[in-house]
């Protein structure tokens, strides 16, 4: 049983430590490797379930019947582009975030926005006092 | 040419963008994109002529027949949804470049154009297209442009926003990934057509069952139904003001586009209603979704947060018509996915010209600008009695039809919470129209004055149309509710 | 084809006046655009009378948004009555509006003309709407403009009556009148207004109670208590408004779509059956006595003329739920013959404070020498209020008190009664004082001095129209037994 769907098995595992680095941690790059792991679990799963098992590359030749699928190959080459779009994407945002903020930490981030906001209405109070 | 008409209309932006990308004058980018943008609203007008009565349009990618080639599917829910995403993008693509000329230094601008082209192509994409895999692969070229986007902002708070946003998109669209490969795994089709003959016959298969949660969950972290938008309400208040406009009438529209199109063609309405019971999920936490978010929403200071939350509680609406699996339903669900990215993108362009005079979106600062910008704050209170649903506008007409399901359903109290619902939405939108035409203006706004006619028109466009949509709704509820009857099987 | 043009017309003159006036810089241009197109609305309806009279309904249909539901005009007896009467009152507000405004020195003025010309074409609509949907279509722009009128003078005290005034009449209409709305169309699938009513097959009698109940209190125009606050609190507006819009366009419209539901979506039979009127006739029978006691405690005289119109309009309310043909008539009467009366009153009220600034009752001892013909317009504007022959009220109290009979409650004849005994007592107390106790000594100067002639015609023409009415009450009546209150024979 478990040796027969081993890949399944992986996947499973890849993609549950994937979430749970996504959710637990609080380091932005680190949240982006998580996502990586998860993404990386689906690529699997998608590779798997096109192999037959005793079969070949999908090349007509004799003496080979069994063909793997070719297509989920193909499908997961769209989406590895669409992961490394999105891991650049999240870095570049990484980056900029840590000009602004100086920091990548979520907690620090978000204990910056909330002093952030009550220093707005702080003043916005001031204003209408003010007029 | 009318037959190419499927391809072109996507090819339009898509082609428009990487040709922005090169030109360095964002002057003459600009001018492109809105050429560009223009000829696919003709190009998805003359579709839903085509398509205009019940006729669907299938065409093949290539010349590839399917189920090997892809195909592009075009009946009137889609074509509807095309003049939505092309119509609004235009409009707002329009405003764009006095949005932009304060935002950021020019030399960036035809970036910006780009980036707003590719997003509004993939939105074509998703919604013509007549194959799984495809739909996934343009939601995340959506959801890439829209992160990039959003992250523009000026604040630096949207660039956590769109972090936030980027990895919450992307664990739903793996999700709907997941479901796909699933589905594919189980009847060896990506074609929608063909996996909706197929999938019946597996309709026990725990497998596709496991497939349609994934995808519940994956595509309802898209269209951010209530408790998973989480992500939104950041997104919308960092955004760039115009930006705004277009992510809030159409992303999360076409994703809603894409649950109705599974959940009734591709799994089809005896799976998900009859075995999976996708309603009784979804109504309870419509509901819930319409008042946490509009009793938020009465409470907010900020007028871009407030219409954000505004939109999580819009969108219950649409997730309860679906819910209640009736005709009158449905047709208010496609009627108001309509009606309400037109109001809502009104209503965030008028912010926006606002937002572009005060430098600020605090309710505070709004007042008295109802004398200071009457034009903008007239278009605004149009909207907002859209928003709101006074009759002859046409959130009137939507929620009417959801009003009637309900009581279809003999549900009277769920029409009374929906009645209830809507006072929560008097509440909010007289809130911002109270101190905008009733409150002195403070000092420092004394000397005001209107935006420019190239933004003020397509504020009132937006105003225009929803008055016009409340009176003709041949577009909006006619289509909605021939595609209801469609979708469910009925009176055929 | 032509009668529908003349229908239309209705709606787009007035409509056309307010935004033609909007445009003028000159008061007076202004002004005479105001009153030519208040008489020329009035002729209009005027010519609606001969097909009504023939037994047409001339109809047009100007949109149809869901299915099933259009949104059309069409006239009926009891539409074309209200219309005469708004119609014919906004010539003499107008006038009166002139004199007032500028006596008083107003700002804003052409905005406040304007929203007038605006809620015209509301009250035009809601007296010829087809069906439910128009009407509650006319019924939130009639709330909507005239909501700059309660807030004209812009301070603090009258955007507080404004924020009531318009979260009242907005609570209640999108609360209940709209839910009341929808659920009809979804047992009925029309909305339309039929003689005989449309709900007949169709309900429960418990439905039926609440459905009644439900447009009874959504109704908030008519002022039906717990939800009657709004009207004293938007007396803060200028007296003008007061006049046409508390006292005739807008209550009226109020009390108006409560009978038009009675008679045309549930038909008198069905709430004569079912009882469904059972509710709404006790509370509007409480809200009448209730109303009459509040007002006697009343010193000011605006608040004192809102609490004896949330009275009044119970009347009608009464008269509706009785679901006799007696009753019918007797509201129908009570709409006009109050709407005479009231405005009477206000214009009266208005003329006060613009000759003396006073407003409070106590202060206008004497008076009526100094004003003889608004004081001696005020006294017969209150004894046709009070129902006393020979005045136009006393038709619509007898009719009404007929009904009550007829339909063997006693306990209202009872409440009509009393009510009427109450209306002398905070009525007549006004005119009286103002001629018979004696005036302040602070040495003021005796001799007339009336208000400005072009406050006091008007007032003295209306005065003099709740006697006519009740010369032509038979014509009147005549008029209303036009309504047709049973489906017609097959």
């Amino acid at each position: 049983m478990i040796a027969g769907l081993f890949n399944y098995w992986v996947v499973i595992i890849l993609m549950m430590a994937g979430l749970y680095i996504v959710m637990s941690s609080r380091h932005l790059v680190k949240k982006i490797i998580g996502l990586n792991v998860f993404q990386t679990s689906v690529f699997l799963l998608f590779i798997s379930m096109g192999k037959i098992s005793g079969g070949t590359a999908p090349i007509i030749a004799d003496g080979f019947t069994a063909y793997s699928n070719p297509l989920t190959h193909v499908l997961i080459l769209t989406a590895i582009v669409v992961g490394v779009a999105t891991t650049a994407l999240g870095l570049a945002i990484t980056v900029r975030i840590y000009e602004a903020y100086d920091t990548v930490d979520e907690d620090d981030i978000a204990e910056m926005d909330i002093e952030n906001e009550n220093k707005e209405t702080a003043v916005s109070t001031v204003v209408a006092k003010n007029t | 040419m009318i037959y190419q008409l499927p391809a072109i209309v996507l090819l339009l932006t898509l082609l428009a963008a990487p040709i922005c990308s090169m030109i360095r004058n964002g002057d003459i980018a600009w001018k492109l994109a809105v050429i560009a943008a223009w000829l696919s609203v003709a190009a998805s007008m003359a579709l839903m002529h085509q398509v205009w009565g019940g006729n669907e349009i299938s065409y093949h990618m290539g010349g590839w027949p399917p189920p090997w080639g892809i195909e592009v599917r075009i009946d009137e829910l889609s074509a509807l949804v095309l003049i939505l995403v092309t119509l609004f993008g235009s409009l707002v693509i329009t405003v764009l470049r006095e949005s932009l000329r304060t935002a950021m230094r020019s030399h960036r601008h035809s970036l910006y154009y780009t980036t707003f082209l590719l997003c509004m192509a993939s939105l074509i994409g998703i919604t013509i297209t007549g194959d799984a895999f495809n739909v996934f692969v343009f939601l995340e070229i959506s959801s890439l442009s829209t992160y990039a986007l959003i992250a523009r902002g000026r604040d630096r708070r949207a660039l956590t926003a769109a972090f936030r946003y980027l990895i919450m998109g992307t664990i739903g669209a793996t999700f709907i990934l997941i479901a796909i490969g699933f589905m594919y795994m189980v009847t060896g089709t990506l074609n929608m057509a063909d996996l909706a003959v197929r999938l019946p016959e597996h309709a026990d298969n725990r497998v596709v069952q496991a497939s349609f949660a994934f995808f519940i969950v994956g595509i309802a972290l898209k269209i951010a139904i209530f408790p998973l938008h989480y992500w939104l309400p950041n997104a919308y208040t960092y955004a760039p003001k115009a930006t705004t406009a277009f992510l809030a009438a159409t992303a999360t529209k076409v994703s809603l586009y894409v649950m109705i199109r599974f959940i009734f063609d591709v799994y089809g309405v005896e799976f998900s209603f009859k075995q999976m019971h996708i309603d009784a999920l979804l109504l309870p936490l419509s509901v819930a979704g319409i008042f946490i978010a509009s009793l938020i929403a009465v409470f907010q200071s900020d007028v871009k947060r407030l219409l954000a939350w505004s939109s999580v509680a819009q969108l219950g609406y649409m997730s309860l018509g679906i819910a209640m699996v009736n005709v009158a339903g449905l047709t208010a669900t496609v009627t108001h996915m309509f009606n309400h990215a037109m109001i809502k993108a009104g209503l965030f362009l008028c912010l926006a010209a606002m937002i572009y005079r005060l430098n600020s979106s605090h309710i505070k600062d709004l007042a008295g600008i109802g004398r200071s910008m009457p034009l903008t704050t007239g278009a605004f209170a149009v909207l907002g009695a859209g928003l709101v649903g006074i009759p002859l506008t046409a959130g009137f007409v939507s929620k009417w039809y959801l009003i009637n399901a309900a009581l279809e359903n003999g549900w009277v109290i769920l029409a009374v919470m929906l009645i209830i619902s809507s006072l929560m939405a008097v509440a909010y939108i007289g809130k911002i129209i109270d101190v905008a035409y009733f409150k002195p203006a403070p000092a420092q706004h004394k000397d005001v004055k209107e935006v420019a006619t190239s933004i003020l028109i397509p504020c009132w466009i937006f105003a225009l149309l929803t008055i016009y949509f409340g009176i003709d709704t041949r577009l909006t509820a006619g289509v909605a509710g021939r595609v209801a009857e469609t979708l469910l099987g009925v009176g055929l | 084809m032509n009668e529908s043009i003349l229908l239309l017309s209705t709606l787009i003159v007035p409509l056309a006046g307010g935004l033609l006036l909007s445009l003028q810089s000159s008061a007076n241009t202004r002004d005479a655009i105001s009153l030519v197109t208040a008489s020329i609305l009035f002729l209009l309806v005027l010519c609606i009378y001969p097909y009504v009279l023939n037994g047409d309904a001339p109809g047009i249909i100007l949109a149809k948004p869901i299915e099933g539901v259009s949104f059309a005009l069409q006239v009926e007896p009891l539409g074309l009555m209200f219309a005469t009467i708004a119609s014919g009152l906004w010539i003499l507000t107008t006038i009166y509006g002139m004199g007032y405004m500028r006596g008083a020195n107003e700002p804003n003025q052409t905005r406040f003309f304007f929203c007038f010309a605006l809620s015209i074409t509301a009250v035009m609509g809601i007296a010829f709407a087809s069906n439910l949907l128009t009407l509650f279509v006319f019924y939130e722009m009639l709330t909507l403009a005239t909501f700059p009128l309660v807030t004209h003078k812009g301070n603090e005290e009258a955007r507080r009556g404004g924020r009531t005034y318009l979260g009242i009449l907005l609570f209640t209409s999108i609360g209940f009148l709209l839910l009341a709305t929808l659920w009809t169309y979804s047992l009925t699938g029309t909305l339309d207004f039929r003689a005989g009513g449309i709900l007949a097959d169709n309900v429960t009698p418990t439905t039926a109670i609440i459905l009644l109940t439900l447009f009874a209190f959504g109704t908030g125009k008519a002022a039906l208590m717990p939800f009657h606050r709004w009207l004293p609190a938007a007396m803060v507006a200028p007296t003008p408004v007061s006049a046409l819009l508390h006292a005739v366009a807008v209550v009226k419209a109020g009390v108006f779509t409560i009978l038009k539901i009675s008679i045309y979506i549930f038909g008198i039979d069905l709430i004569a059956e079912t009882g469904a009127g059972t509710i709404a006739l006790w509370v509007a029978t409480f809200t009448l006595t209730a109303a009459s006691f509040i007002a006697l405690t009343k010193d000011n005289l605006k608040a004192r003329l809102a609490y004896s119109t949330v009275g009044q309009l119970s009347y009608v309310i009464v008269g509706a739920m009785l679901a006799n043909a007696a009753g019918i008539i007797g509201a129908a009467m009570q709409i006009a013959m109050h709407a005479m009366g009231k405005i009477t009153l206000f214009f009266c009220a208005g003329a006060i404070y613009i000759a003396t600034k006073k407003t409070q009752i106590s202060d206008m001892r004497g008076l009526g020498y100094k004003m003889p013909f608004t004081f001696a317009a005020f006294f017969i504007g209150s004894l046709s209020i009070i129902g006393l022959p020979p005045l136009g009220g006393s038709w619509a109290k007898w009719h009404l008190l007929m009904g009550s009979i007829d339909a063997t409650q006693w306990i209202i004849v009872g409440a009509l009664l009393l009510s009427s005994l109450l209306n002398i007592a905070y009525l007549i107390p006004v005119a009286a004082r103002a001629f018979y106790a004696a005036p302040d000594s602070n040495g003021q100067p005796h001799g007339i001095s009336e208000a400005p002639m072009l406050c006091v015609v008007p007032l003295c023409i209306t005065a003099a129209g709740t006697i006519l009415l009740f010369f032509f009450g038979d014509a009147l009546n005549d008029f209303i037994s036009l309504i047709p209150l049973r489906a017609p024979a097959q």
